[in-house]
């Protein structure tokens, strides 16, 4: 049976979020406790947890979490990044057994910077020198996976249901700002640990619900600049194309959002004159990267979320604010069951992006 | 002995009112005196003018039972070809596209995916499904102005409303009245038409917001106002049916305004040379690209047609490298109004294949999303158009499929310039047949059902965007291919 990479599986899902406005850090019992509300989204072939400001200590580095099929792609691989960066600080992550948590494989930590000559002969910036090289590993160095390589974040996910993920992680020892989940329900997978979602490359994330008819579209275009979808999934392909849109073409999220979800042209054409021709230049411009099919994503990035739905609103996705707190999940349910009354409550319209940063209003 | 290859028929409920006769502009019904109809079954050409008019059915074509004795290594077209050319010593002709059944149709080899379960399909009754096409160039950056505003750095786009166009036809291979119906068709529909390289007849100014203009190596009918009469210019350098080689519009066809709009003196022959003696290498390209950006102000896409040749995916990364803003690719099987048939039959490689190679090329050097590709040559209904989408195309173009909107059987005898249909000649009497405002309906009539086509397909496989469709590979899989077909075209068989 092909694993995850090799075929293109689809599969449905639940995601939660949590968002700190106020930056206040919380820990990860509560997104545990609301993602296993959706037990039954799941099949317990992937679940996963994607956290911001848990390692203030080191929130200058890269945090590298890397899963190894064996000890020899674990050597190979700290030769590259000995070669590449200097390593402040390695450890093997925390786990604790749990009974059905079954496979993982070695699962390492790494707190890196670019090595500076390096860094100054490659004549990139430190983002795009630490993409590269990570997209490097995960394309060429067998048995070797980088799950996470944010700053100050990580992520955290294995095959199981997401609760039994939690306790294997110990997720409730770490402290964020902000806290993304994914349980995952795919219809075909011997299951794969980096199949798991969240996704991510840098400090962004993804975590998708969803099965996006424009995949091979989307993957062909955003292979064409250097990004190569290993997994074949969509969740893969939305994280590349976020990035790209953002980091090498200078997009805002918001802009963002407006081109994977674009407004149909019939309510473009109902905008006033000048929105009427940014949005149609998002769209001329960025065609390749429109996403349609059914999907709900959560986007965790430094110091913000985005939550955003298909133009057709195929998948559920609510939201609610208590406070200076923020939560998107799925269902309801998963939201009420760690804030019975929130201040509002609301189901975002389709291709309506919902992005939350530090320090801001829900908007 | 002439060779009879069908046999006129008519059954006894014929009221003799001799319209087949009236009708047949190729001679081979002849109401003679007293005598009723005499066939000449060595003259038909199975165009169906007859038989289409017959007011009470009783008139029929049928291959002619002789045959010559069965060889499998020479059949009966080749003894045939042999004898004609035995006696006269000249080049075979041969119009419409390759009719090559040894050359695997590969859209007919492709099957298309659908929803189910994991993703729901969409009822294009209920949501929108968009099929807008914009052609043109890409920069590769976006731009901000103050207040980080986006500027829009887009050049001129060609917008179409459904991804299908009109191919290329010249006025002088077709009559006035096709043209009129092909301009008032691409009208009404938001999409657009091509001249061909026979220059643009003064009645059809009026439509030069949904005309594209063709530079040829002939140069025919080309100037200022040509130019700037247009949405778009296109530089052929080559077609399906005929890569490699030049066109020749018989002096017997250069008459009144197909004269003057051609820019030719009356009765002398239009020969299109084999290259345009400006092009010689690519870079020879660029300049001419250029020089139509100037002299239309850069107003307007330039668009670069070729012909799908072994090389053509390393050709169209040149035409992309160009400044060329859209490049039209024409299949092995597209047609012509005339070519030799040997060219016809024997050069180029099908659309297929092509598109697939040149859209996996112009990705992996990375420019794929700066040029724009429509896919030509025998595409004959609307899956095919998906297809060719999904392998790579931005839209498609058709020539023959909007002939047979206008009545053509396609009997491939363009090239006697004695079109029944009053299509391809130029005769008064033939032309006349065809009134251009009844051709408009049917066009748009064709393309719209080609269209709700298509959207219910989209609609089954959960996409509800044309640009979602493009290069969407994992949408096609194959039927009857092999490992390097399958590769070639980058799709996965049937069940994988």
């Amino acid at each position: 049976m092909k694993k995850e990479g090799e075929i293109r599986i689809s599969s449905g899902c639940a995601i939660s979020g949590i968002f700190c406005r106020d930056g206040r850090r919380i820990p990860g019992e509560a997104i545990r406790k609301s993602i296993a509300v959706m037990h039954s989204r799941s099949n317990g072939l992937g679940g996963g947890f994607a956290a911001y400001g848990i390692y203030p200590q080191y929130r200058d580095f890269f945090a590298l979490h890397i899963f190894y099929d064996s000890q020899s792609s674990r050597e190979e691989t700290e030769r590259f990044l000995d070669s590449h960066f200097d390593i402040i600080n390695l450890s093997k992550i925390p786990t604790r057994p749990t009974p059905r948590i079954q496979d993982a494989p070695l699962i390492w930590r790494y707190f890196v910077q670019p090595l500076p000559h390096m860094l100054q002969d490659s004549q990139l910036d430190e983002d795009e020198y630490t993409s590269r090289a990570v997209i490097r590993i995960n394309d060429s160095i067998e048995g070797s996976y980088v799950v996470s390589c944010g700053k100050d974040m990580g992520v955290f996910k294995a095959v199981g249901y997401p609760e039994d993920v939690a306790d294997f992680y110990r997720i409730e020892e770490y402290e964020g700002y902000s806290w993304t989940a994914h349980g995952r329900y795919p219809t075909n997978t011997p299951g794969w640990w980096a199949g798991a979602h969240p996704f991510s490359l840098l400090d962004l994330t993804v975590a998708h619900n969803g099965e996006i008819s424009s995949y091979d579209a989307n993957r062909r275009a955003v292979e064409m600049y250097g990004y190569s979808c290993n997994l074949l999934t969509d969740t893969e392909v939305i994280a590349y194309m976020l990035d790209y849109l953002t980091r090498k073409q200078g997009l805002t999220l918001r802009e963002c959002s407006e081109v994977i979800a674009a407004p149909f042209w019939s309510t473009i054409s109902m905008k006033g004159e000048e929105e009427r021709a940014r949005l149609s230049y998002l769209r001329k411009m960025f065609s390749s990267f429109l996403v349609t099919g059914p999907f709900s994503i959560l986007v965790g990035f430094r110091g913000g979320m985005m939550a955003l739905n298909d133009r057709l609103k195929l998948r559920s996705l609510v939201a609610a604010e208590k406070g200076s707190t923020v939560y998107f999940s799925s269902e309801e349910a998963a939201i009420r069951i760690i804030e019975e009354d929130p201040d509002r409550i609301w189901a975002p319209r389709g291709g309506e992006a919902v992005i939350v940063t530090l320090g801001r209003e829900a908007g | 002995m002439m060779r009879r290859r069908y046999r006129i028929m008519k059954d006894e409920s014929c009221i003799s009112c001799l319209r087949c006769a009236r009708e047949c502009s190729f001679g081979a019904i002849e109401a003679a005196d007293g005598k009723g109809l005499v066939f000449h079954h060595q003259e038909c050409t199975d165009c169906q003018r007859c038989v289409s008019f017959c007011p009470v059915g009783a008139i029929y074509i049928t291959e002619d039972g002789n045959r010559f004795r069965r060889n499998a290594v020479f059949g009966e077209d080749d003894i045939q070809q042999i004898h004609l050319q035995a006696e006269t010593g000249g080049v075979l002709l041969s119009s419409m596209g390759a009719p090559g059944s040894s050359v695997p149709i590969y859209f007919d080899r492709i099957l298309l995916n659908a929803s189910q379960v994991t993703n729901p399909s969409i009822d294009p009754l209920r949501e929108p499904m968009e099929t807008s096409v914009f052609l043109g160039q890409r920069p590769e950056r976006i731009l901000r102005g103050s207040e980080g505003r986006l500027v829009d750095n887009l050049p001129p786009h060609l917008e179409l409303s459904t991804p299908i166009m009109f191919s290329a036809m010249s006025y002088g291979a077709i009559s006035l009245n096709v043209h009129k119906a092909l301009a008032a068709a691409a009208e009404e529909l938001g999409t657009y038409w091509n001249t061909g390289e026979g220059g643009l007849h003064e009645s059809l100014y009026p439509y030069k917001g949904n005309t594209i203009v063709q530079v040829a190596s002939g140069r025919f009918g080309v100037h200022g106002t040509y130019l700037n009469t247009a949405a778009a210019i296109e530089v052929k350098i080559g077609q399906g049916a005929k890569p490699g080689i030049g066109g020749h519009l018989t002096g017997a066809k250069i008459i009144g305004d197909v004269s003057k709009t051609r820019m030719v003196p009356e009765g002398l022959d239009a020969i299109s040379p084999a290259p345009h003696h400006d092009i010689y290498s690519i870079e020879d390209l660029a300049q001419l690209v250029m020089s139509i950006k100037e002299a239309t102000d850069y107003s307007k896409p330039v668009m670069v047609k070729a012909a799908a040749v072994h090389n053509i995916a390393p050709i169209a990364s040149g035409i992309a490298r160009s400044g060329a803003d859209i490049i039209s690719i024409d299949g092995y099987r597209g047609g012509t109004g005339a070519a030799p048939l040997r060219i016809r039959d024997n050069v180029g490689i099908p659309i297929e294949l092509a598109i697939a190679s040149v859209d996996q090329r112009l990705r992996e050097e990375r420019i794929r999303d700066r040029v724009s590709i429509i896919a030509s040559g025998g595409i004959r209904n609307s899956a095919d158009a998906v297809k060719a989408i999904a392998l790579g195309a931005d839209a498609v173009s058709i020539g023959t499929a909007a002939l047979c909107a206008l009545g053509c059987h396609i009997c491939a005898s363009c090239h006697t310039g004695r079109c029944a249909w009053g299509i391809a000649t130029q005769d008064p009497d033939l032309t006349r047949r065809l009134d251009p405002g009844k051709g408009a309906a049917r066009l748009v009539n064709l393309v719209n059902a080609w269209t709700r086509e298509i959207k219910e397909i989209m609609g089954g496989m959960g996409i509800n965007s044309i640009e979602a469709l493009r290069g969407n590979r994992m949408a096609l899989r194959g039927v009857g291919l092999n490992e390097k077909e399958l590769g070639i075209l980058g799709i996965g068989y049937a069940g994988e």
